[in-house]
Protein backbone atom coordinates (compact mmCIF):
# COMPACT_ATOMS: atom_id res chain seq x y z
CA UNK A 1 0.00 0.00 0.00
CA UNK A 2 2.73 2.46 0.98
CA UNK A 3 4.45 1.84 -2.59
CA UNK A 4 1.62 2.31 -4.19
CA UNK A 5 1.14 5.52 -2.57
CA UNK A 6 3.91 7.15 -2.54
CA UNK A 7 4.10 6.46 -6.22
CA UNK A 8 0.97 6.49 -7.63
CA UNK A 9 0.15 5.32 -11.57
CA UNK A 10 -2.37 6.82 -13.75
CA UNK A 11 -2.77 10.41 -11.65
CA UNK A 12 -4.56 13.33 -13.43
CA UNK A 13 -7.68 14.19 -15.55
CA UNK A 14 -8.57 12.73 -18.97
CA UNK A 15 -9.60 15.53 -21.59
CA UNK A 16 -12.76 15.14 -23.18
CA UNK A 17 -13.38 11.88 -20.98
CA UNK A 18 -15.55 9.26 -22.03
CA UNK A 19 -16.37 9.25 -18.24
CA UNK A 20 -16.51 10.80 -15.54
CA UNK A 21 -17.25 9.66 -11.63
CA UNK A 22 -16.24 11.65 -8.59
CA UNK A 23 -17.62 11.02 -4.99
CA UNK A 24 -17.19 12.28 -1.53
CA UNK A 25 -17.32 16.29 -0.21
CA UNK A 26 -14.94 18.55 1.38
CA UNK A 27 -17.22 18.68 4.60
CA UNK A 28 -17.00 15.51 5.52
CA UNK A 29 -14.19 13.24 3.65
CA UNK A 30 -12.54 12.41 0.71
CA UNK A 31 -12.79 12.89 -2.91
CA UNK A 32 -12.38 10.41 -5.59
CA UNK A 33 -12.57 11.61 -9.42
CA UNK A 34 -12.00 9.08 -12.21
CA UNK A 35 -12.01 9.65 -16.01
CA UNK A 36 -12.37 7.07 -18.85
CA UNK A 37 -11.26 7.00 -21.67
CA UNK A 38 -12.92 3.70 -23.52
CA UNK A 39 -12.56 2.81 -27.45
CA UNK A 40 -13.62 -1.03 -28.67
CA UNK A 41 -15.76 -1.47 -25.25
CA UNK A 42 -12.01 -1.42 -23.70
CA UNK A 43 -10.65 1.29 -20.91
CA UNK A 44 -7.83 2.62 -22.85
CA UNK A 45 -6.87 4.72 -20.39
CA UNK A 46 -7.91 5.67 -16.27
CA UNK A 47 -7.15 8.43 -14.48
CA UNK A 48 -7.28 9.73 -10.83
CA UNK A 49 -7.48 12.63 -8.77
CA UNK A 50 -7.74 12.08 -5.24
CA UNK A 51 -8.01 14.62 -1.71
CA UNK A 52 -7.55 11.88 1.15
CA UNK A 53 -5.62 9.98 3.18
CA UNK A 54 -2.64 7.16 2.31
CA UNK A 55 -5.69 4.76 2.06
CA UNK A 56 -7.71 6.70 -0.50
CA UNK A 57 -4.70 7.66 -2.76
CA UNK A 58 -3.21 4.22 -2.54
CA UNK A 59 -6.30 2.68 -3.52
CA UNK A 60 -7.46 4.92 -6.76
CA UNK A 61 -3.88 4.36 -8.30
CA UNK A 62 -4.56 0.58 -7.18
CA UNK A 63 -8.26 0.79 -9.09
CA UNK A 64 -7.27 2.81 -12.22
CA UNK A 65 -4.03 0.23 -12.77
CA UNK A 66 -6.54 -2.93 -12.21
CA UNK A 67 -8.91 -1.09 -14.94
CA UNK A 68 -7.16 -0.33 -17.81
CA UNK A 69 -7.07 -2.65 -20.32
CA UNK A 70 -9.84 -4.35 -19.21
CA UNK A 71 -13.40 -4.89 -20.90
CA UNK A 72 -15.77 -2.29 -19.67
CA UNK A 73 -18.07 -5.60 -18.31
CA UNK A 74 -14.38 -6.78 -16.73
CA UNK A 75 -13.53 -3.51 -15.20
CA UNK A 76 -17.29 -3.71 -13.14
CA UNK A 77 -17.00 -6.69 -12.07
CA UNK A 78 -14.04 -5.61 -10.51
CA UNK A 79 -14.05 -6.42 -6.53
CA UNK A 80 -12.62 -4.56 -3.29
CA UNK A 81 -10.69 -8.50 -2.86
CA UNK A 82 -9.49 -7.31 -5.88
CA UNK A 83 -8.19 -4.10 -5.02
CA UNK A 84 -7.20 -5.61 -1.27
CA UNK A 85 -5.38 -8.50 -2.53
CA UNK A 86 -3.73 -5.52 -5.34
CA UNK A 87 -2.40 -3.48 -2.34
CA UNK A 88 -1.03 -6.53 -0.08
CA UNK A 89 -3.89 -5.69 2.42
CA UNK A 90 -4.47 -2.62 4.29
CA UNK A 91 -4.19 -1.05 7.98
CA UNK A 92 -6.93 -2.56 10.34
CA UNK A 93 -10.32 -1.36 9.74
CA UNK A 94 -9.89 0.82 6.74
CA UNK A 95 -10.23 -2.18 4.16
CA UNK A 96 -14.09 -0.99 3.71
CA UNK A 97 -11.85 2.24 2.27
CA UNK A 98 -11.21 0.59 -1.30
CA UNK A 99 -15.02 0.42 -2.42
CA UNK A 100 -14.81 4.12 -2.71
CA UNK A 101 -12.54 4.67 -5.05
CA UNK A 102 -14.38 1.50 -6.64
CA UNK A 103 -17.33 3.37 -6.61
CA UNK A 104 -16.14 5.91 -8.61
CA UNK A 105 -14.84 3.74 -10.99
CA UNK A 106 -18.30 2.48 -11.60
CA UNK A 107 -19.91 5.83 -11.53
CA UNK A 108 -17.43 6.64 -14.49
CA UNK A 109 -18.23 3.73 -16.42
CA UNK A 110 -21.84 4.68 -15.89
CA UNK A 111 -21.71 8.11 -17.18
CA UNK A 112 -20.23 6.41 -19.90
CA UNK A 113 -23.01 4.45 -20.65
CA UNK A 114 -25.88 7.00 -19.78
CA UNK A 115 -23.82 8.94 -22.92
CA UNK A 116 -23.35 5.95 -25.40
CA UNK A 117 -26.88 4.65 -25.11
CA UNK B 1 10.08 17.71 14.92
CA UNK B 2 6.90 16.19 17.27
CA UNK B 3 8.22 17.22 20.61
CA UNK B 4 4.94 18.09 22.12
CA UNK B 5 4.27 14.65 21.60
CA UNK B 6 7.73 13.46 23.34
CA UNK B 7 11.35 14.72 23.70
CA UNK B 8 14.46 11.86 24.05
CA UNK B 9 15.99 11.97 27.75
CA UNK B 10 19.18 14.38 28.14
CA UNK B 11 22.11 12.66 29.15
CA UNK B 12 22.38 14.39 31.94
CA UNK B 13 19.04 13.78 33.26
CA UNK B 14 20.53 9.90 32.40
CA UNK B 15 23.26 10.74 34.49
CA UNK B 16 21.25 11.52 37.37
CA UNK B 17 18.96 8.56 37.60
CA UNK B 18 21.08 5.82 36.77
CA UNK B 19 22.68 5.70 40.09
CA UNK B 20 19.03 5.52 41.91
CA UNK B 21 18.39 2.03 39.91
CA UNK B 22 21.20 0.33 41.15
CA UNK B 23 23.38 1.73 43.97
CA UNK B 24 20.58 3.82 45.74
CA UNK B 25 17.64 1.76 45.49
CA UNK B 26 16.11 1.70 49.00
CA UNK B 27 12.81 2.49 49.22
CA UNK B 28 12.22 5.90 50.65
CA UNK B 29 9.41 4.36 53.09
CA UNK B 30 11.99 1.97 54.98
CA UNK B 31 13.83 2.94 58.38
CA UNK B 32 17.00 1.63 57.82
CA UNK B 33 19.88 3.17 55.95
CA UNK B 34 19.04 2.00 52.24
CA UNK B 35 15.62 4.01 52.42
CA UNK B 36 17.10 6.61 54.41
CA UNK B 37 19.19 7.73 51.16
CA UNK B 38 16.38 7.43 49.11
CA UNK B 39 14.36 9.59 50.65
CA UNK B 40 16.70 12.15 51.00
CA UNK B 41 16.93 12.10 47.12
CA UNK B 42 13.12 11.83 47.08
CA UNK B 43 13.24 15.17 49.42
CA UNK B 44 15.86 16.47 47.22
CA UNK B 45 13.93 16.00 44.00
CA UNK B 46 11.20 17.52 45.35
CA UNK B 47 13.13 20.78 46.75
CA UNK B 48 14.08 20.99 43.46
CA UNK B 49 11.17 20.61 41.21
CA UNK B 50 9.52 23.31 43.78
CA UNK B 51 12.09 26.09 42.96
CA UNK B 52 11.41 25.54 39.32
CA UNK B 53 7.81 27.05 39.67
CA UNK B 54 8.43 29.25 42.94
CA UNK B 55 6.44 26.93 45.15
CA UNK B 56 6.81 25.18 48.53
CA UNK B 57 8.61 21.21 48.39
CA UNK B 58 5.65 20.08 50.29
CA UNK B 59 2.92 21.87 47.45
CA UNK B 60 5.08 19.18 44.97
CA UNK B 61 3.03 15.57 44.65
CA UNK B 62 4.85 13.23 42.80
CA UNK B 63 2.33 11.45 39.95
CA UNK B 64 2.98 9.28 36.86
CA UNK B 65 2.37 11.89 34.45
CA UNK B 66 0.67 14.72 32.59
CA UNK B 67 -2.56 12.69 33.00
CA UNK B 68 -2.60 11.32 36.52
CA UNK B 69 -1.85 15.17 37.70
CA UNK B 70 -4.95 16.35 36.11
CA UNK B 71 -6.88 13.79 36.68
CA UNK B 72 -5.89 13.82 40.77
CA UNK B 73 -6.51 17.82 40.64
CA UNK B 74 -10.27 17.91 38.66
CA UNK B 75 -11.07 14.68 40.73
CA UNK B 76 -9.32 15.49 44.03
CA UNK B 77 -11.36 18.17 44.93
CA UNK B 78 -14.97 16.74 44.50
CA UNK B 79 -15.28 14.96 47.55
CA UNK B 80 -14.19 18.05 49.82
CA UNK B 81 -17.00 20.11 48.14
CA UNK B 82 -19.84 17.98 48.15
CA UNK B 83 -22.55 20.85 47.35
CA UNK B 84 -20.54 22.59 44.29
CA UNK B 85 -21.18 20.53 41.51
CA UNK B 86 -20.32 22.84 38.68
CA UNK B 87 -16.94 22.57 36.73
CA UNK B 88 -15.57 24.95 34.28
CA UNK B 89 -13.01 24.26 31.57
CA UNK B 90 -12.40 25.15 27.75
CA UNK B 91 -13.75 23.06 24.33
CA UNK B 92 -9.68 22.52 23.73
CA UNK B 93 -8.19 21.08 26.68
CA UNK B 94 -6.58 18.05 26.76
CA UNK B 95 -8.65 14.71 27.07
CA UNK B 96 -6.76 13.71 29.86
CA UNK B 97 -8.96 16.84 30.96
CA UNK B 98 -12.05 16.75 29.09
CA UNK B 99 -12.80 12.74 29.54
CA UNK B 100 -11.82 13.75 33.17
CA UNK B 101 -14.54 15.77 33.45
CA UNK B 102 -17.19 14.15 31.00
CA UNK B 103 -16.77 10.66 33.71
CA UNK B 104 -17.58 13.47 36.57
CA UNK B 105 -20.71 14.26 34.08
CA UNK B 106 -21.68 10.58 34.42
CA UNK B 107 -21.59 10.38 37.89
CA UNK B 108 -24.12 13.82 38.00
CA UNK B 109 -21.51 16.83 37.95
CA UNK B 110 -22.39 19.83 35.35
CA UNK B 111 -19.52 20.83 33.33
CA UNK B 112 -19.60 24.18 31.03
CA UNK B 113 -17.13 23.99 28.10
CA UNK B 114 -16.24 27.74 27.38
CA UNK B 115 -15.24 27.99 23.45
CA UNK B 116 -12.05 29.70 21.75
CA UNK B 117 -11.74 32.36 19.44
CA UNK B 118 -10.44 31.66 15.90
CA UNK B 119 -6.95 32.14 17.21
CA UNK B 120 -7.51 30.03 20.30
CA UNK B 121 -8.32 31.86 23.30
CA UNK B 122 -10.53 31.43 25.88
CA UNK B 123 -13.42 33.66 25.77
CA UNK B 124 -13.01 35.06 29.22
CA UNK B 125 -16.53 36.87 29.21
CA UNK B 126 -18.18 33.55 28.36
CA UNK B 127 -16.30 31.97 31.35
CA UNK B 128 -16.90 34.77 33.87
CA UNK B 129 -20.81 34.49 32.99
CA UNK B 130 -20.34 30.66 33.30
CA UNK B 131 -19.67 30.91 37.08
CA UNK B 132 -22.14 29.36 39.26
CA UNK B 133 -22.61 29.79 43.11
CA UNK B 134 -21.51 26.19 42.85
CA UNK B 135 -18.43 26.30 41.02
CA UNK B 136 -16.05 24.50 42.22
CA UNK B 137 -13.24 24.15 39.58
CA UNK B 138 -11.76 26.14 36.48
CA UNK B 139 -9.57 24.43 34.62
CA UNK B 140 -8.10 25.86 31.78
CA UNK B 141 -4.69 24.92 30.10
CA UNK B 142 -1.95 27.19 30.00
CA UNK B 143 -0.75 26.85 26.54
CA UNK B 144 -2.72 24.17 24.02
CA UNK B 145 -0.59 21.31 22.29
CA UNK B 146 -1.92 21.49 19.23
CA UNK B 147 -1.88 24.79 18.64
CA UNK B 148 0.51 26.46 20.92
CA UNK B 149 -1.98 29.34 22.00
CA UNK B 150 -1.22 30.54 25.39
CA UNK B 151 -4.35 31.03 27.54
CA UNK B 152 -4.29 34.67 29.60
CA UNK B 153 -3.95 32.81 32.95
CA UNK B 154 -3.80 35.54 35.49
CA UNK B 155 -6.81 37.10 33.73
CA UNK B 156 -8.70 33.99 34.81
CA UNK B 157 -7.18 33.00 37.97
CA UNK B 158 -8.44 36.84 38.92
CA UNK B 159 -12.17 35.26 38.08
CA UNK B 160 -11.42 32.37 40.12
CA UNK B 161 -10.24 34.36 42.76
CA UNK B 162 -13.09 36.97 42.59
CA UNK B 163 -15.85 33.84 42.96
CA UNK B 164 -13.59 31.99 45.20
CA UNK B 165 -13.12 29.28 43.02
CA UNK B 166 -10.28 26.41 42.70
CA UNK B 167 -8.44 27.24 39.64
CA UNK B 168 -6.15 24.36 37.63
CA UNK B 169 -3.74 24.64 34.80
CA UNK B 170 -2.55 22.24 32.80
CA UNK B 171 1.09 23.52 31.90
CA UNK B 172 2.49 20.02 30.86
CA UNK B 173 3.13 22.09 26.90
CA UNK B 174 4.89 25.30 29.18
CA UNK B 175 7.34 24.37 31.42
CA UNK B 176 10.96 24.51 29.36
CA UNK B 177 9.09 26.42 26.99
CA UNK B 178 7.80 29.91 28.32
CA UNK B 179 7.93 30.90 32.47
CA UNK B 180 5.99 29.22 34.50
CA UNK B 181 5.76 30.76 38.42
CA UNK B 182 2.66 29.74 40.41
CA UNK B 183 2.52 32.99 42.29
CA UNK B 184 3.19 34.55 38.91
CA UNK B 185 -0.59 32.55 37.39
CA UNK B 186 -1.85 33.13 40.75
CA UNK B 187 -2.84 29.10 40.46
CA UNK B 188 -3.66 26.69 42.97
CA UNK B 189 -3.02 23.73 40.97
CA UNK B 190 -0.50 23.19 38.34
CA UNK B 191 0.24 19.85 36.32
CA UNK B 192 3.85 18.94 35.25
CA UNK B 193 5.03 16.23 32.75
CA UNK B 194 8.34 14.87 32.94
CA UNK B 195 8.74 13.50 28.94
CA UNK B 196 7.61 16.58 27.54
CA UNK B 197 11.25 18.28 28.87
CA UNK B 198 13.67 15.82 27.91
CA UNK B 199 12.75 14.27 31.46
CA UNK B 200 11.99 10.24 31.49
CA UNK B 201 8.50 9.32 30.62
CA UNK B 202 5.82 7.56 33.58
CA UNK B 203 6.59 10.52 35.98
CA UNK B 204 5.34 14.02 36.45
CA UNK B 205 4.07 16.14 39.15
CA UNK B 206 0.99 18.58 40.68
CA UNK B 207 1.54 21.36 42.33
CA UNK B 208 -1.26 22.01 45.18
CA UNK B 209 -1.43 25.60 46.19
CA UNK B 210 -0.71 25.40 50.70
CA UNK B 211 -4.52 25.12 51.93
CA UNK B 212 -6.43 24.36 48.87
CA UNK B 213 -8.97 21.09 50.15
CA UNK B 214 -8.60 18.05 48.27
CA UNK B 215 -8.51 14.36 48.57
CA UNK B 216 -6.48 11.45 47.05
CA UNK B 217 -7.74 9.41 43.98
CA UNK B 218 -4.94 6.57 44.61
CA UNK B 219 -5.00 5.10 48.04
CA UNK B 220 -2.41 2.67 49.58
CA UNK B 221 0.24 3.38 51.82
CA UNK B 222 0.18 7.25 52.29
CA UNK B 223 3.03 8.19 50.60
CA UNK B 224 3.83 11.57 49.31
CA UNK B 225 1.97 12.99 52.35
CA UNK B 226 -0.80 10.53 51.51
CA UNK B 227 -2.41 12.13 48.53
CA UNK B 228 -0.96 9.83 46.33
CA UNK B 229 0.34 6.35 47.42
CA UNK B 230 2.16 3.82 46.08
CA UNK B 231 6.20 3.16 46.55
CA UNK B 232 7.17 6.39 44.82
CA UNK B 233 9.83 5.81 41.60
CA UNK B 234 13.17 7.41 42.69
CA UNK B 235 15.43 7.74 39.21
CA UNK B 236 12.16 8.71 37.54
CA UNK B 237 11.38 11.55 39.99
CA UNK B 238 15.19 12.14 40.05
CA UNK B 239 15.10 12.71 36.27
CA UNK B 240 12.46 14.53 36.47
CA UNK B 241 13.67 16.83 38.94
CA UNK B 242 16.95 17.27 36.94
CA UNK B 243 15.09 17.99 33.56
CA UNK B 244 13.31 20.93 35.43
CA UNK B 245 16.49 22.33 36.36
CA UNK B 246 17.86 22.19 33.11
CA UNK B 247 14.60 23.29 31.66
CA UNK B 248 15.16 26.18 34.24
CA UNK B 249 18.63 26.66 34.01
CA UNK B 250 18.33 27.01 29.97
CA UNK B 251 14.41 28.74 29.42
CA UNK B 252 16.00 31.47 27.94
CA UNK B 253 18.65 30.28 25.28
CA UNK B 254 16.09 27.50 24.38
CA UNK B 255 12.82 29.63 23.66
CA UNK B 256 14.78 32.12 21.80
CA UNK B 257 16.55 29.32 19.50
CA UNK B 258 13.07 27.60 19.47
CA UNK B 259 11.28 30.33 18.42
CA UNK B 260 13.75 31.94 15.90
CA UNK B 261 13.33 28.64 14.21
CA UNK B 262 9.64 28.43 14.38
CA UNK B 263 9.69 32.11 13.01
CA UNK B 264 11.79 31.38 10.08
CA UNK B 265 9.92 28.40 9.02
CA UNK B 266 6.71 29.83 9.13
CA UNK B 267 7.40 33.07 7.20
CA UNK B 268 9.67 30.19 4.66
CA UNK B 269 6.89 28.23 4.31
CA UNK B 270 4.19 31.63 3.56
CA UNK B 271 7.05 32.86 1.11
CA UNK B 272 7.14 29.21 -1.63
CA UNK B 273 3.34 27.56 -0.76
CA UNK B 274 0.53 29.38 -1.86
CA UNK B 275 -3.17 28.86 -0.47
CA UNK B 276 -1.80 27.82 3.37
CA UNK B 277 -2.92 29.21 6.86
CA UNK B 278 -1.35 29.47 10.49
CA UNK B 279 -3.67 27.73 13.21
CA UNK B 280 -3.39 29.49 16.31
CA UNK B 281 -2.61 32.64 17.72
CA UNK B 282 0.37 34.53 16.27
CA UNK B 283 1.80 36.01 18.87
CA UNK B 284 0.63 34.06 22.12
CA UNK B 285 1.68 30.94 20.92
CA UNK B 286 4.37 28.36 22.44
CA UNK B 287 8.06 29.25 21.07
CA UNK B 288 8.17 25.45 19.75
CA UNK B 289 4.83 25.38 18.02
CA UNK B 290 4.16 25.64 14.22
CA UNK B 291 0.62 24.66 12.96
CA UNK B 292 -0.26 25.21 9.97
CA UNK B 293 -2.92 24.23 7.33
CA UNK B 294 -2.40 23.62 3.88
CA UNK B 295 -5.22 23.68 1.14
CA UNK B 296 -6.45 21.23 -1.37
CA UNK B 297 -4.38 18.16 0.31
CA UNK B 298 -5.41 16.11 3.77
CA UNK B 299 -3.17 15.92 7.03
CA UNK B 300 -2.69 12.07 7.15
CA UNK B 301 -1.30 11.83 3.75
CA UNK B 302 1.40 14.50 4.83
CA UNK B 303 2.32 13.04 7.88
CA UNK B 304 3.10 9.62 5.55
CA UNK B 305 5.30 11.44 2.68
CA UNK B 306 7.71 13.40 5.07
CA UNK B 307 8.10 9.80 7.80
CA UNK B 308 9.35 8.55 4.35
CA UNK B 309 11.59 11.58 4.20
CA UNK B 310 12.31 11.02 7.89
CA UNK B 311 10.56 14.32 9.15
CA UNK B 312 8.06 13.10 12.26
CA UNK B 313 5.45 15.61 12.83
CA UNK B 314 1.92 15.33 13.59
CA UNK B 315 -1.62 16.19 11.97
CA UNK B 316 -5.02 17.44 13.46
CA UNK B 317 -7.00 15.19 10.97
CA UNK B 318 -7.76 11.45 11.16
CA UNK B 319 -9.43 9.10 8.37
CA UNK B 320 -11.71 6.21 9.43
CA UNK B 321 -13.89 4.65 6.84
CA UNK B 322 -14.26 7.07 4.13
CA UNK B 323 -14.51 10.34 6.31
CA UNK B 324 -12.16 13.22 7.80
CA UNK B 325 -12.42 13.60 11.08
CA UNK B 326 -10.87 17.10 12.52
CA UNK B 327 -9.44 17.37 16.11
CA UNK B 328 -11.77 18.55 18.64
CA UNK B 329 -9.08 21.29 18.64
CA UNK B 330 -9.14 22.68 15.14
CA UNK B 331 -13.14 22.18 15.23
CA UNK B 332 -13.34 24.40 17.49
CA UNK B 333 -11.30 26.82 16.04
CA UNK B 334 -14.08 27.31 13.35
CA UNK B 335 -11.71 27.12 10.46
CA UNK B 336 -13.09 26.68 6.52
CA UNK B 337 -13.22 23.57 5.60
CA UNK B 338 -10.94 23.86 2.42
CA UNK B 339 -8.89 24.24 5.57
CA UNK B 340 -9.62 21.81 8.16
CA UNK B 341 -8.28 18.59 6.85
CA UNK B 342 -4.90 19.66 5.54
CA UNK B 343 -3.36 20.65 9.33
CA UNK B 344 -0.03 19.54 10.13
CA UNK B 345 1.54 20.22 13.71
CA UNK B 346 5.61 20.88 13.60
CA UNK B 347 6.96 20.86 17.26
CA UNK B 348 10.20 22.09 17.38
CA UNK B 349 13.13 20.49 20.53
CA UNK B 350 16.16 22.36 21.76
CA UNK B 351 18.30 20.07 19.34
CA UNK B 352 16.57 21.00 16.39
CA UNK B 353 18.79 22.98 14.20
CA UNK B 354 18.27 25.89 11.31
CA UNK B 355 19.68 22.74 9.21
CA UNK B 356 16.93 20.73 9.85
CA UNK B 357 14.58 23.97 9.32
CA UNK B 358 16.04 23.88 5.85
CA UNK B 359 15.14 19.98 5.22
CA UNK B 360 11.90 20.41 6.32
CA UNK B 361 10.65 23.61 4.49
CA UNK B 362 12.60 22.08 1.07
CA UNK B 363 10.41 18.49 2.12
CA UNK B 364 7.01 20.40 2.95
CA UNK B 365 7.14 21.77 -0.29
CA UNK B 366 7.59 18.76 -1.88
CA UNK B 367 5.30 16.87 -0.07
CA UNK B 368 2.35 19.77 -0.62
CA UNK B 369 3.40 19.92 -4.43
CA UNK B 370 2.74 16.42 -4.86
CA UNK B 371 -0.57 15.85 -3.16
CA UNK B 372 -1.39 18.89 -4.94
CA UNK B 373 -1.29 17.87 -8.34
CA UNK B 374 -3.22 14.65 -7.19
CA UNK B 375 -5.76 16.21 -5.63
CA UNK B 376 -9.34 17.27 -7.71
CA UNK B 377 -9.46 20.61 -5.41
CA UNK B 378 -6.33 22.17 -6.55
CA UNK B 379 -6.21 23.73 -10.14
CA UNK B 380 -2.37 23.25 -10.00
Amino acid sequence: MIEEFSNPHNVGVIENADGVGEIGSTVDGDIINISIKVTNNILEDVKFKTFGCVVAISTSSAVTRLAKGKTVEEALSLSNDDILTALDGLPEGKDRCSGFALDALKLAIEDYQKKNK
Amino acid sequence: MDHSATTPVDQLVVDAMIPYFTEIFGNSSSLHSFGGEAAEALSMARKQVAEAIGALPEEIIFTSGGTESDNLAIRGVIPYNTSKKHIITSVIEHPAVLNTCSFLESMGHEVTYVPVDTEGIVDIRKLEESVRKDTVLISIMHANNEVGTIQPIKEIAQIAKKHDIYFHTDAVQTVGKIPVNVDELDVDMLSISSHKIHGPKGVGALYIRKGTAIEPIIFGGNHENGMRSGTENIPGIVGLAKAMSLAQQRLNADSKHMQEMRDSLISRIFDIIPDVRLNGHPVQRLPNNINLSFKYVEGESMLMLLDMKGIAVSTGSACSSKSLKASHVLSSLNLEDDYIHGSLRISLGRENTMEDIDYVVESLKETVLKLREMSPLSSQ
